[in-house]
């Protein structure tokens, strides 16, 4: 009573409306972030969908490439297996004053290796002759291992183990720093995907590969799927390797293929952990993936031979022309057979052979079987899934997704513990997922874009029990809130899914025009959604990333145009039908592998009728509809000093998006 | 697909008699009694005033009904696909408060609680399914339940905790309550929230602008 309770009273009062207006900034505060992880996650989404359709998307063109590198190409020509040619031919490759670059002498030493680091840190490139020594020696020593290597921990520490590193020099250099260097001590597990998308590829294998001569028992690699010249060519290493060694960069490519085929394809540890590139599948035979000779294996893109007929084709027999079949489970070959094969109706071939090239067959090591190339590719290309069973991986086009009880049966099966593997992107750098028997583990931070994801490795001791250590390369010093940092990346996603959007413009509105058939110019939600699923097929959110494709209006339908707005394309001549351009700009990266390929001798020039002949068979590949005409027109213009080549590397370029408001 | 209308001026029925909540309430009861979603119920409503006007009345009003429900559930759907890494119409059960909430419902961690309770199985798998779930969601976002926090409503929240109110907190203050208090932060929360609220110039939390700014953030 009196004073003393009615203060504690009001003080009591005033501590609840404390709590209360606690709970209600907590709230407000998780309702804030939980919609900036929203943002994020779709972002994400955007980027993963985009990069597998394109995964799958040069998967189905395979057949294709086979056939274009079988007929332009020399890359097997220079039969790799004469060692002694290749040590006398570098030797044969100067090395002038004026280069201050690291000169590596064999046996590689420490010396060497941090010389490498020094100078790469310093952002300078290794010489070719070098780069061609260093290869060669590797491949010597790569040879001299079986496919799957036995570890053990019971000599060091501490096995670290890292993922995908794509040509990201910044978090290579990132992990040696706070775990430190590679050495007896200090022993390291490369899980493949070095190379491709960052622009250091060749540096990381370099370094990679330096290490791995100079601590042979201590530094280990295992091949990744990006470990392939033909994805090579899609996705940005060969054109690295071309850009920073010219004439030299052909040869730096031939022999690199060779060193590919030779890295090993699984590790495992203790007996216990067993440690790949992708996954694994129900029919993983880890015994007979151990006894086939690996180095059959050169790109997954080049399925093996069938063994039996193609039911309705006629096999032709073994002709002049050499053609060979090539079948893949993953893919409907049937009518890419019959352009290939049949002698009687060669429509584009006949055309192909006007091109000036080869038609001898390269020699090519006896052939990968079914079985052989089916094992190997669910090794590198395999993802886990949350459910039970084992499914084709359709979205990547290679592989399957297995789920836990396959992983359960094949631990079981050959009495292991767990399955370390890289492969796929994740948010936090790492995942554990199958009740703790599959770890996901991926080394290159801001993947996507800056701050999209962070890097991680681990840490593996003899107890078999993982530890992991994340970290993110950032370019600025200031540390920038969540909301900075989603806003980045979501800009990013949604800028690359507005090309996407550009790139199928005509279909886009062909689509959009079916629920419109008065031109109003909207069209509601749902249908917009369905649309943009039924041409892009990107199994993306449509509705939740609505407002940041497209205007509402008010009543909340679409306007359906006004997602293509703020874009445009530069066509690199004014007159040329906007059709044209746009499916110009839509197989721009197609197109560019193509040429590189007939590019023989990495100029940059193609002749005119090469480019001709080219597009035709693309053209009739993909049944575009374009006619010759259009073709010719275009063909004649890019020529622009007349003498009858194309600099097509100023085409393409002359073909990108450009965004009104790109500083936004 | 037939356009509906969804004009606000459109009266559902039950509206301006039972207010907003309350009319949404009225719609998915019947919803409930197991006839069809929009509520068209070959039985008897219980509610004397909707046995009122033509069958083609209710009819109409049936179908605009129907068509916000609809339009609610692709919304929900579509949320949830976002998590359905899987593609098999399930999301973790750690991600259903980041769903819920960006659907734009407020709630907080103890509410979550209760609605995750409803759509768990009875053997918690660690997921959620979209079966159970989109009713669920459907009936919160027709009640229009949790709704977000209006600005004025949290400056006041941060003005009684502004004990001294002298317009800012010190970074303590902020910390210890947010930490201490009510449904405490972890560390991280509490990191993320003081690089975004702490004023680099004063070293406090000037919550007025902190508000604005954040606010401004979202749209």
């Amino acid at each position: 009573m009196g004073c003393g309770t009615s203060v504690t009273g009001s003080r009591a009062k005033k501590s609840e409306r404390a709590i209360k207006a606690a709970i209600l900034i907590q709230r407000w505060y998780r309702c804030y972030m939980a919609r900036l992880e929203m943002r994020r996650q779709y972002a994400l989404s955007i980027f993963q969908s985009i990069e597998y359709a394109e995964e799958q998307a040069q998967l189905q063109l395979s057949s294709f490439f086979t056939f274009m590198l079988d007929h332009f190409t020399h890359l097997n020509e220079t039969d790799t297996g004469s060692d002694v040619q290749l040590l006398e031919y570098e030797r044969m490759i100067e090395v002038p004053d004026s280069y201050h670059g690291p000169r590596l002498s064999f046996p590689l030493t420490v010396a060497d290796t941090n010389s490498l680091l020094h100078a790469f840190k310093d952002q300078q490139h290794l010489h070719a002759r070098y780069v061609l020594q260093l290869l060669h020696e590797t491949k010597k020593l790569l040879k001299q291992m079986p496919n799957i290597i036995h570890l053990s921990t019971s000599y060091s520490k501490e096995i670290t183990i890292c993922g995908d590193l794509h040509g990201k020099l910044d978090d290579l250099l990132l992990i040696f720093y706070k775990n430190g260097l590679p050495s007896e001590e200090n022993p390291y597990l490369f899980n493949g995907d070095f190379v491709d998308r960052g622009k250091n590829s060749i540096e990381i294998l370099i370094i990679l590969f330096s290490f791995l001569l100079v601590y042979p028992n201590h530094l280990h690699l295992n091949r990744g799927n990006h470990e392939d010249h033909i994805v090579n060519l899609r996705y940005g290493f060969t054109k690295e390797v071309m850009k920073k060694y010219r004439s030299h960069g052909k040869k730096i490519l031939n022999l690199l293929q060779d060193v590919y085929s030779w890295l090993p394809l699984a590790t495992v540890i203790d007996s216990k952990v067993l440690i790949v590139h992708g996954g694994i599948s129900d029919t993983t035979d880890l015994d007979f993936l151990n006894l086939f000779k690996r180095n059959k294996m050169k790109s997954v893109l080049r399925p093996p031979r069938q063994d039996i007929a193609v039911k309705g084709m006629t096999r032709p027999s073994s002709s002049s022309s050499h053609r060979r079949q090539y079948t893949s489970d993953l893919l409907d070959v049937g009518k890419h057979m019959w352009l290939l094969n049949d002698g009687v109706n060669s429509g584009p071939l006949l055309e192909a052979q006007y091109l000036e090239s080869s038609v001898r067959m390269p020699s090519v090591p006896s052939e990968l079987t079914a079985k052989e190339w089916k094992q190997v590719v669910d090794i590198l290309w395999s993802d886990p899934k949350n459910q039970n069973g084992c499914t084709p991986n359709k979205v990547r086009g290679g592989g399957c997704y297995f789920g836990p009880d396959v992983t359960a049966r094949l631990l079981k099966r050959y009495n292991l513990k767990m399955l370390i593997r890289s492969h796929e992107c994740k948010q936090e750098g790492y995942e554990i997922s199958h009740h703790g028997q599959v770890i996901t583990i991926f080394s290159a931070s801001n993947y996507y874009e800056d701050g999209s994801n962070r890097g991680a490795y681990l840490k593996l001791n003899p107890d078999l029990i993982p530890r992991f250590v994340q970290y993110q390369v950032s370019k600025c010093t200031r540390k920038q809130t969540l909301h900075q940092r989603v806003s980045v990346v979501e800009w990013s996603a949604l800028k690359s899914l507005r090309e996407k959007l550009y790139s199928r413009r005509s279909e886009l509105i062909a689509a959009f025009r079916q629920y419109d058939p008065n031109y109003t110019g909207r069209i509601s939600a749902t249908e917009w959604a369905s649309a943009m699923e039924s041409v892009l097929h990107l199994d993306l959110p449509w509705r939740t990333l609505r407002s940041r494709l497209v205007q509402l209006a008010p009543d909340g339908s679409v306007e359906y145009l006004s997602c293509f707005n703020d874009l445009e394309i530069e066509p690199a001549i004014k007159e040329v039908q906007p059709a044209l351009v746009e499916t110009l700009y839509r197989y721009r990266t197609d197109l560019e592998i193509i040429f590189n390929i007939i590019d023989k001798d990495h100029s940059g020039l193609i002749s005119i009728e090469e480019f001709r002949q080219t597009w035709k068979l693309f053209n009739s590949h993909l049944k575009i509809d374009i006619d010759d005409e259009s073709i010719d027109n275009l063909a004649r213009s890019i020529d622009f000093n007349k003498d009858g080549s194309i600099d097509f590397n100023e085409f393409l370029e002359a073909f990108h998006v450009v965004n009104k408001f790109e500083n936004k | 697909m037939r356009r509906r209308c969804r004009a606000p001026g459109r009266a559902g029925p039950g509206r301006g008699l039972a207010g907003g909540g309350g009319a949404a309430g009225v719609w998915l009861e019947l919803g409930a009694r197991g006839r069809d979603r929009a509520g068209r119920s070959s039985r008897r409503p219980a509610l004397p005033w909707l046995r009122l006007g033509a069958d083609m009345a209710e009819e109409k009003e049936g179908a605009a009904a129907e068509a916000i429900i609809a339009d609610i559930q692709k919304k929900i759907t579509d949320a949830f696909e976002v998590f359905d890494h899987e593609c098999n119409k399930t999301a973790d059960v750690r991600e259903i408060g980041t769903i819920i909430r960006s659907l734009g419902c407020c709630p907080s961690e103890s509410e979550l609680h209760d609605m995750l309770a409803e759509v768990e199985e009875e053997e918690p798998t660690g997921y959620i399914r979209l079966e159970k779930f989109l009713p669920m969601m459907t009936k919160v976002l027709m009640e229009r339940r949790y709704r977000p926090i209006p600005e004025d409503v949290l400056l006041r929240a941060f003005e009684v905790l502004d004990a001294n109110k002298c317009g800012h907190l010190t970074k303590e203050e902020l910390v210890k309550y947010m930490t201490e208090e009510g449904e405490p932060f972890t560390q991280e929360e509490m990191e993320e929230m003081l690089s975004a609220a702490v004023d680099p110039e004063t070293n406090t939390v000037r919550y007025r602008d902190y508000i604005t700014m954040m606010v401004v953030d979202e749209n």
